[in-house]
């Protein structure tokens, strides 16, 4: 999947090219926090909005609110350490392609346009983009592999994020466990050896 | 320093290798009984859906770990990919003591006196290797009643008219319905259909000095809170650990059964819980590792011998790899069916398991265990969306409305599907990888389209507004497994196209045994679990009443 991906010299060049801005790079910047354990900042607000999009705040508590990318976080260094390439390429094309087609951050799109642009990488069609300027090799915009496995990926950790128990860090306030109706601890006092 | 040479050594502390180590321990012979995995514990993992053993996002909360084992999988277009045992296409099934008797759904069946004759019953099918057992229904019948109550089984099969004939009563009455059964249990009549309660290796009173079960909605897929689940782990084993007879070598690893310069098989060759390689003799090998881990033992004694891997002189062990099919259909109700009462599955009917004109064997089909929340966000009629508001909406309106019927069609054995080792990975000990590879047949595809509808039939009747199908076979698809795997190293009169004999003794060795569902010859269209158990106690009263003769199998 390397090989599809595009150097980050490269990067550089094209978003000051097509659009005359730089948008920090995740692993140069000097926006860690400490936070976080493996997002970068501007990663994990990424990720916020995505979730966010996924599981939207409503009468309930939304994905963001509720940790999901503080879940996402965690896992990534622990039990899911093995996705960390898949975020770090899925978010970085995800950022790119953003920019190109829109200049605008993720995050700072409108709701719409954030639904609209996540339902296109759900179908795999940035794939299937030409780039508007037509300026990038083989004519691609998303360059981190297959766009649909990597929404997979995150709308499937979403999910286990917020529908998932508490003590893995999202589900902040047993948010979905009320809002779907359902007791816990399963049954009071009765949740440990009798 | 050499360990102590024991009369008997088993491989696998699961449903088939901790009653075979009851059985055999309590007749005196001194045994060890090597487990791969630990003691589970519910502490470790209570409650936590993303972290059991039916959803394994995080890992297999009751084993084998993401660390040190892998698995090669030969995909359909050839394509070979290397996966962590809580991966999908893994065929997991349990490491730990009891194996995925601590953490099962726990559904006690017996499999029906057709299960046993499927070629007598069927005929040749052409592209697959169905056949009959070398035993019956009858022949094992005391041994399923072994089973039923030395484990324990809550059930009451007088109420199925397709039930098998019995000579006793299940030892504890069948549980109360969930709502979902209740009003399925009446559609059921209304159709025609013969509901009754599903036989459960759970405590519906006190039995075996366990409390009664408590029905929490996280059953399937984690250890018991209150011990009430039945398993080896807490009936045979301890047993077994009691006459003083049996030692139990937990975090214990085999690696090859060991031959020497005459062909005879002496003990086995394991890594220790320090990664410490040991030899362990003995008079009798049993090996009850599971379908896949089973051949793959076998498959890995090479020696001049067995130059193919024991047993393996025909190229049989590792094939005809199973699990079932299953198949059925969902329904959105106007109201709550979900009433918190776990673990969910309750309500049965055996009406499609035979004799259904153009259907090879069937299944039985039963309402299912609880959905959990997490599990819930894939539940979703077809072309709904997967994320957004309105996939958070139907969440909360609909996790109580939706009622799920399923079972497991029996699948047709193939001779393309199977087990064997992969020639490069390794896992963390040096040993080599199980590749699972071959597809299954096409000709599930008329049974699990019947069955499915059939559960879709049965949806409308309970009064599902919205019905779907799944799990219907509509293209070649991969060879399963899971924790229903079994076939890989079938009983048969035939050395030629069989491994085992009818008493589980692998052909042409005196003293090497397999005792776990690898010796199926097919797996029935229910839970097979009950089964591996009954083969256990089959083989071990064969074992210990040849011993007790002075047979020593040299």
């Amino acid at each position: 999947m390397n090989s599809t991906f595009i150097s980050r010299r490269k990067f550089i060049k094209l978003v000051a090219l097509s659009s005359g801005s730089l948008l920090l790079l995740p692993r140069c910047s000097n926006s860690f926090n400490p936070a976080w354990r493996f997002f970068t900042a501007e990663e994990a607000s990424l990720v916020d909005a995505i979730v966010e999009q996924i599981i939207p705040t409503d009468e309930w508590m939304g994905a963001k609110d509720a940790g999901v990318t503080n879940f996402i976080d965690k896992q990534l260094v622990t039990h899911l350490s093995r996705f960390q390439n898949k975020y770090r390429e899925g978010l970085y094309s995800l950022a790119i392609t953003c920019q190109e087609l829109y200049h605008k951050k993720f995050h700072e799109l409108p709701w719409d346009d954030q639904t609209e642009f996540l339902k296109k990488i759900e179908n795999g069609s940035h794939n299937e983009l030409t780039s508007i300027h037509g300026r990038y090799e083989g004519g691609r915009i998303w360059n981190g592999g297959d766009d649909r496995s990597f929404f997979r990926l995150i709308r499937d950790h979403t999910m286990a994020g917020f529908y998932g128990s508490p003590r893995h860090g999202g589900n902040r306030k047993y948010v979905s466990y009320r809002m779907i109706g359902l007791n816990y601890p399963v049954i009071q006092g009765r949740n440990k050896h009798v | 320093m050499k360990n102590k040479h024991v009369n008997a050594v088993i491989v696998g502390a699961g449903a088939g290798g901790g009653v075979v180590a009851k059985e055999l321990s309590v007749a005196g012979l001194s045994v060890v009984l090597f487990e791969r995995g630990g003691w589970a514990t519910y502490d470790d993992h209570d409650h936590d859906e993303i972290f059991s053993q039916r959803t394994t996002l995080l890992g297999n909360a009751y084993g084998p770990d993401n660390e040190r084992h892998r698995r090669v999988r030969v995909l359909p277009n050839g394509e070979e990919v290397v996966l962590l045992p809580s991966e999908g296409g893994y065929a997991n099934n349990a490491a730990c003591v009891g194996s995925g008797t601590v953490s099962y759904g726990a559904m006690g069946w017996r499999f029906m006196p057709e299960d046993f004759k499927m070629k007598s019953v069927y005929g040749t099918v052409e592209g697959s290797t169905l056949d009959d057992w070398p035993i019956t229904y009858e022949d094992l019948e005391p041994y399923y009643e072994k089973a039923e109550w030395e484990i324990g089984v809550a059930g009451d099969d007088s109420q199925n008219p397709f039930s098998p004939p019995r000579k006793k009563p299940q030892p504890m009455p069948p549980f109360e319905h969930n709502k979902e059964a209740q009003i399925l249990e009446s559609a059921a009549r209304r159709l025609g259909y013969h509901p009754f309660p599903i036989p459960m290796l759970r405590n519906s009173i006190p039995y075996g000095g366990r409390p009664q079960c408590y029905r929490i909605r996280t059953c399937v897929g984690f250890a018991c809170p209150v011990n009430a689940k039945c398993g080896t782990h807490n009936t045979v084993i301890p047993v077994a650990l009691n006459t003083k007879n049996c030692e139990l070598r937990t975090h214990s690893v085999v690696n090859e059964i060991l031959v020497d310069d005459s062909g005879n098989i002496t003990g086995v060759s394991y890594f220790d819980d320090r990664k410490k390689r040991q030899i362990q003799t003995a008079d009798i090998v049993i090996v009850s590792a599971s379908a896949t881990e089973t051949a793959r033992l076998l498959l890995n004694s090479k020696s001049t011998f067995f130059p193919n891997g024991i047993g393996n002189e025909n190229d049989w062990v590792g094939r005809n790899l199973q699990g079932h099919a299953y198949c059925g259909a969902y329904g959105i109700f106007d109201e709550d069916i979900y009433d918190d009462r776990g673990p969910g599955a309750s309500v049965a009917v055996c009406d499609f398991n035979h004799h259904n004109p153009g259907i090879i064997g069937g299944g039985v089909l039963c309402n299912e265990f609880l959905r959990l929340p997490y599990l819930f966000t894939g539940i979703r009629p077809p072309n709904s969306p997967s994320w957004g508001a309105e996939h958070k909406k139907f969440q909360r309106t609909n996790f109580k409305r939706v009622g799920q019927v399923i079972g497991p069609y029996q699948e047709i054995p193939m001779f393309e599907a199977r087990i064997d080792v992969d020639p490069r990975i390794k896992d963390y000990w040096g040993i080599p990888v199980g590749r699972l590879s071959g597809n299954l047949s096409m000709k599930d595809a008329e049974g699990t389209e019947f069955m499915a509808g059939m559960a879709e039939r049965w949806l409308i009747e309970a009064g599902a507004s919205s019905v779907w199908k799944t799990g219907i076979v509509r293209g070649p698809r991969p060879v399963s497994g899971g924790q229903h795997q079994a076939g890989t190293c079938r009983m048969g009169n035939d050395p030629k196209t069989s491994v085992c004999d009818r008493y589980g003794r692998v052909h042409g060795t005196p003293n090497l045994f397999v005792a776990d569902g690898s010796l199926h010859v097919t797996n029935g269209g229910f839970n097979p679990v009950l089964t591996i158990m009954a083969l256990g106690f089959w083989i071990g009263e064969y074992i210990t009443s040849e011993w007790r003769k002075g047979n020593r199998f040299k």
